[in-house]
């Protein structure tokens, strides 16, 4: 058991170390980037990597007995809710005629006019 | 009970850090210079609060607090809708006419 506690406490140490690295590059992201679509690409990308590696040093501490499978429930909801506000956050930029940067423009821009 | 030895020191340094950027995020949500800007951060802060309570389920050896942070994700999913929602529409709750 002993060898099992120290797999334990390396996956946990790890997965948490990564977690906080990707969420300190969101935030960086989130505070340095030029627009608002550039900083949302930042906070749903790494922002989600560093939770759901948070999350699975939850499920390496708690085991997939006790409180380990809200946390795998946890990462499915976040991937599939996070790419969902996103994209409704920037549809409701564009809407609101936020501008783009250079010679971005919105897809299928002729299309909806 | 509480955990021990480089788990206990790894993730009182993690809730830290997390802590401090949802600060360095409070900025962005107070300067930010649109609306959707200040949604995006309150987006993030929401998330690394998720992972702030995750953390704290570690730390304190409660399995409790995992729930805590699955409740949390669907209130800032919810409220990222209805505030995009909001701003495109003008209202939430749309009907068709």
């Amino acid at each position: 058991m002993a060898e099992l506690e120290a797999l334990r406490t390396v996956l946990v140490v790890g997965f948490v170390v990564v977690g906080a690295f990707f969420l300190t590059v969101g935030t960086i992201g989130l505070l340095r980037l030029p627009n608002v679509y550039n900083r949302m690409h930042a906070t749903s990308k790494p922002a989600t990597i560093g939770t759901v590696s948070v999350f699975l040093a939850g499920f390496a501490y708690f085991g997939p007995g006790g409180a380990g499978l809200p946390s795998l429930i946890g990462i499915v909801f976040l991937f599939l809710t996070v790419p969902t506000g996103a994209h409704m956050i920037s549809r409701a930029a564009e809407r609101t005629g936020v501008p783009f940067l250079g010679s971005v423009t919105w897809p299928g821009k002729s299309d909806d006019e | 009970m509480a955990v021990e030895g480089a788990v206990a020191l790894v993730v009182d340094a993690a809730i830290v850090l997390v802590a401090l950027l949802n600060l360095l995020c409070g900025y962005r949500v107070v300067k930010g210079p649109t609306v959707p800007d200040r949604v995006v951060a309150l987006d993030a802060i929401a998330t690394n609060v998720v992972a702030i309570a995750v953390l704290f389920a570690i730390k304190t050896d409660r399995g409790l607090f995992v729930t805590v942070s699955l409740v949390l994700a669907i209130i800032a999913f919810l409220s990222t809708v209805a505030v995009a929602k909001f701003v495109t529409e003008g209202d939430i709750i749309v009907t068709q006419d």
